[in-house]
């Protein structure tokens, strides 16, 4: 790293900061450890923030050092990321400061689940992570990539890394979105040994990108002695990776979804993006069919006027309708409408269920076509129903015994 | 302060028995205290001592505090309805400190940061000590151990008691009025400083031994309505202005936009829609706080779903509410305070809009009030423990920061929630033990966070109609744990022994200290 400086800083303070603090470090040349605290929790909390930085100081092998801490009340998490964001400024320390993983978030990945929803969490936010989980998203991204600045890339890595192991996402799948290539391979390091479930690769345009990422997460999956498989999520948002989307799509066995982000693609593509998004249509149904031929999940991009909850609704119809099964979100309140508009209607599984029964019906009494009145029903049309009851059930819609 | 002997009253708090040099009683339990004797009596005044033409006007304030004997400490009272945007309790304070008036009690119905302005005259013995809320600035200053005497937090309804038990005796009231002719009747609904209704200072109106009402809108008599009595009225004072119209007002009250409150708000309803206290013909009690706000308008929703209209709701109204009012979701609103513009419109226009003061609401001396009648009623704490007991006004970190308003009022309703986060910050609002004690938990029925809803054990009615709910409900200490798993287990807050407040129950005892913050 060559000549090190003696002074650093690292996360944020003012008078709108809350549940964030703010790190100053100054290397001494003797005095041991001083610490400054100024904490809104001082007075509940203030011995153990300071055997917290005094711990992790002593962990990295600093014996003299000013440390000043303006607090706002951040978790433990927090102040020990942007603690070792600092330290790795004026120290070549390859060690990391690690916190205890919470049982909560020791479950490892599972390719077969709901992805209706996907809430993105700006990477170096920590106040927005806290109770992202309790607004119940079927996943939760922590963003590196987008929502976090330039130079708070490192930073943010730290506090990615530490909220995998100590915020409770309540059940949620646990998703990282990288950074473009080559900064994301990077990233990996940071998120891959801290039981992460899914890795979405922005602006995805080619195999090649997929296999680069597979390839060290393999590596670190072995370093770390891992022993369940991490998935990908790549987002398509270029108009090469429209045309690209099968290649990627069946890149890699680690792949369970693509996701198109419409604001690059529009921008890619020249076009205004509208609420109706027929400028994007092709797009979609193009990657749509590269998901369905891969086998695969298709995920919508986020609908970005977060007042318009109509709009939403008309969006997520859309969405569905065209073979989209999933949907971003980036506000908690966007959530419950996406979960309403991807599931089953009533009246879809009231139908689902009479073809079923008329199916039932004609094999046990043997006969080869199946007739609901007067109409006859094929196969296909069965295999879709028998999908909308086993969404319906397990959406908790219907129970299990409503089925035959 | 001398040291001050103490004793352990019924909710096993340590509290004095003498405040300010006068003696106090310690709180017994809920519904325990039977005070006896006669209600405190104004002087004998009569009508042949005021302006037989009806004209009672003095050029200026100061000219009317001196007719009125301001001397030193005596007790001062004003109201909160211009909130705020109020100037003149700041004003009447300005005149005290030139006339050389030293330690004044000043007795508001509340306070707000714009009083910060008073900081100096509690410095330099102006006033002696504060009996009301205390918030911002105020609150800070005083929590400091820096006012000469002891404050008094009371609810609404136990400001009226403490002066109709004469334990306040109010020297001089002043009473801000939005429109007044001279004879003194007076009301809040017309004139750049409406405030919709003056309910705050009827008791001042009804029990101070001289009343002064000042008003921006001096129109000729008859000013109707009169929400406040020309007849008893000593003077009255035109002046420019009485407050900031736009911070007396909110020219539009917002529900909040935070999705964490929103999920509080929905939960809150759902749990009310599911135990069946949304019925038709039930009441409610509002809020102008935006989860309060935002629980209103699911509410609304669930109502017009379900085709229910409400008999009646209570508290502070605003657009939302006016809304449900012409709706016809609601019949009446029985209002205690305006929050907003279409708040005083319809107070003005609609008769099912009616005001009303702390003495129907809310008093313990009245033959019974309306707080009880209400099904529901939803509120704020700062903090609260595991036998749900509840703190309003100060935080973990013991800092006074709020008054009580007509929270303790209101726990006499028939189910209490509190839809409150478990933590903020990294500071847990369920807790060990509450800092200030300020609602018993007998009284307190549901808590609702956004990780879990605690009904309190005591009704078993509710947690029998949630069996089978999808609701998460837990247990109060499950609550507890999960924010100390969250925010780690706190350490006790350090403080010093002197006692810089206390808090009054309904009563008229003593429920709790609050003490200097070390």
């Amino acid at each position: 790293m060559g000549q090190q400086q003696n002074i650093a800083e690292a996360g944020i303070a003012g008078p709108k900061v809350r549940s964030d603090c703010y790190v100053k470090l100054e290397l001494t040349e003797k005095g041991g450890i001083r610490i400054d605290l100024d904490s809104k929790v001082k007075s509940m909390y203030g011995s153990s923030i300071e055997q917290l930085c005094r711990d992790e100081i002593e962990f990295f092998e600093i014996d003299n050092i000013k440390l000043t801490l303006k607090d706002a009340g951040a978790l433990p998490f927090t102040i020990s990321a942007r603690l070792e964001a600092a330290v790795k400024q004026i120290s070549d320390t390859g060690k990391e400061f690690i916190p205890d993983i919470i049982d909560e978030n020791k479950d490892t990945p599972v390719r077969d689940r709901f992805r209706f929803s996907r809430l993105y969490l700006p990477g170096n936010n920590p106040k927005m992570m806290l109770n992202a989980g309790v607004h119940n998203p079927d996943g939760i991204i922590l963003d590196l990539e987008d929502s976090v600045a330039p130079a708070k890339k490192m930073e943010a890595r730290f506090l990615v890394r530490n909220a995998l192991r100590q915020v409770n996402f309540y059940g949620s799948e646990r998703m990282v979105r990288i950074n473009q290539l080559p900064d994301g391979l990077v990233d990996l390091k940071y998120i891959i040994p801290h039981n992460v479930h899914v890795i979405l690769v922005p602006k995805c345009e080619n195999a090649l990108q997929i296999k680069q990422v597979e390839k060290e997460i393999s590596n670190l999956i072995n370093k770390h002695k891992i022993t369940h498989e991490v998935f990908l999520m790549p987002i398509i948002e270029t108009a090469l990776g429209v045309e690209k989307a099968f290649e990627i799509a069946s890149a890699s066995e680690s792949i369970v979804a693509l996701a198109i982000g419409l604001e690059d693609l529009t921008a890619d593509l020249g076009v205004i993006r509208t609420n109706e998004a027929t400028e994007t249509l092709f797009a979609r149904t193009r990657l749509i069919n590269a998901c369905k031929a891969a086998g695969i999940q298709a995920i919508d991009s986020v609908f970005s006027d977060v007042g318009d909850m109509e709009g939403l609704r008309q969006s997520v119809k859309i969405s569905r309708s065209l073979g989209f099964e999933g949907m971003g979100c980036i506000h908690p309140r966007q959530i419950s409408i996406i979960h309403e508009c991807f599931a089953p209607s009533k009246e879809e599984i009231e139908k689902a269920q009479k073809i079923m029964d008329a199916f039932y019906l004609a094999r046990e009494k043997g006969l080869g076509v199946v007739a609901l009145g007067s109409k006859m029903i094929d196969l296909p049309v069965v295999k879709r129903a028998e999908k909308t009851i086993n969404l319906a059930v397990k959406l908790g819609l219907i129970s299990g015994q409503d089925t035959t | 302060m001398t040291e001050t002997k103490l004793i352990k009253n019924a909710a096993e708090r340590n509290v004095p028995l003498e405040i300010n040099g006068k003696p106090v009683v310690p709180y017994k339990g809920v519904g325990k205290h039977n005070p006896a004797g006669a209600k405190h009596g104004p002087k004998i005044y009569s009508c042949k001592d005021f302006p037989s033409d009806g004209n009672k006007r003095v050029g200026t304030l100061m000219e009317a505090l001196k007719k009125a004997g301001l001397k030193d400490g005596m007790t001062v009272s004003t109201h909160h309805h211009f909130r705020n945007g109020d100037m003149l309790a700041n004003q009447l304070f300005d005149i005290a400190k030139e006339m050389g008036v030293k330690d004044l009690r000043w007795f508001p119905s509340a306070s707000f940061p714009c009083h910060e302005h008073l900081i100096p005259y509690l410095e330099d013995g102006t006033i002696h000590h504060i009996e009301g809320s205390m918030n911002g600035a105020l609150g800070r200053f005083a929590s400091q151990g820096k006012m000469k005497g002891v404050g008094v937090l009371r609810s609404h309804g136990g400001r009226y008691q403490a002066v109709q038990d004469g334990e306040v005796k109010i020297d001089i009231a002043v009473i801000g009025a939005a429109c007044a002719d001279p004879f003194g009747n007076s009301n809040g609904l017309y004139g750049d400083s409406a405030t919709g209704l003056l309910g705050f200072a009827l008791a001042d109106s009804q029990y101070a031994d001289k009343v002064i009402v000042v008003t921006d809108n001096m129109v000729p008599f008859p000013c109707v309505p009169w929400q406040i009595q020309g007849n008893y009225v000593d003077y009255t004072v035109e002046v420019d202005k009485l407050g900031d119209p736009e911070k007396i007002i909110s020219g539009t009250t917002r529900i909040t936009k935070s999705p964490d409150r929103l999920l509080l708000a929905e939960m809150t309803a759902k749990f009310c829609d599911e135990t069946g206290i949304i019925h038709e013909g039930f009441s409610f009690q509002s809020g102008a706080g935006g989860t309060s706000l935002a629980v209103g308008e699911y509410f609304k929703k669930i109502m017009q779903k379900k085709g229910i209209k409400a008999r009646f709701a209570r508290g502070g109204s605003n657009k939302y509410l006016v809304s449900m009012l012409e709706e016809g979701l609601i019949e009446y609103i029985l209002d205690g305070q305006t929050f907003d513009l279409e708040g005083i419109r319809s107070m003005a226009e609609n008769q099912g809009h009616v005001w009303t003061s702390p003495f129907t609401s809310y008093n313990y001396h009245g033959k019974g009030n309306f707080a009880g009648m209400v099904d529901v009623a939803i509120l704020g704490a700062t903090e609260v423990d595991v036998n749900f007991n509840a703190n309003v006004v100060t935080h973990s970190d013991g800092y006074l920061l709020h008054g009580i308003g007509g929270w303790q009022n209101c726990l006499f309703s028939k189910t209490v929630i509190l839809p409150i986060p478990l933590f903020r910050d990294r500071i847990p609002v369920v807790v060990d033990e509450v800092t200030t004690l300020c609602g018993p938990g007998e009284l307190i029925d549901v808590i609702v966070t956004e990780r879990g809803i605690a009904v309190n054990p005591l009704r078993t009615d509710l947690l029998e109609k949630l069996k089978g709910s999808d609701l998460p409900v837990k247990s109060i200490n499950e609550l507890k744990d999960e924010a100390e798993k969250i925010c780690g287990k706190p350490e006790k807050a350090h403080f010093d022994d002197q006692i810089i407040a206390v808090t009054k129950w309904v009563d008229g005892t003593v429920l709790d200290v609050v003490r200097k913050v070390r």
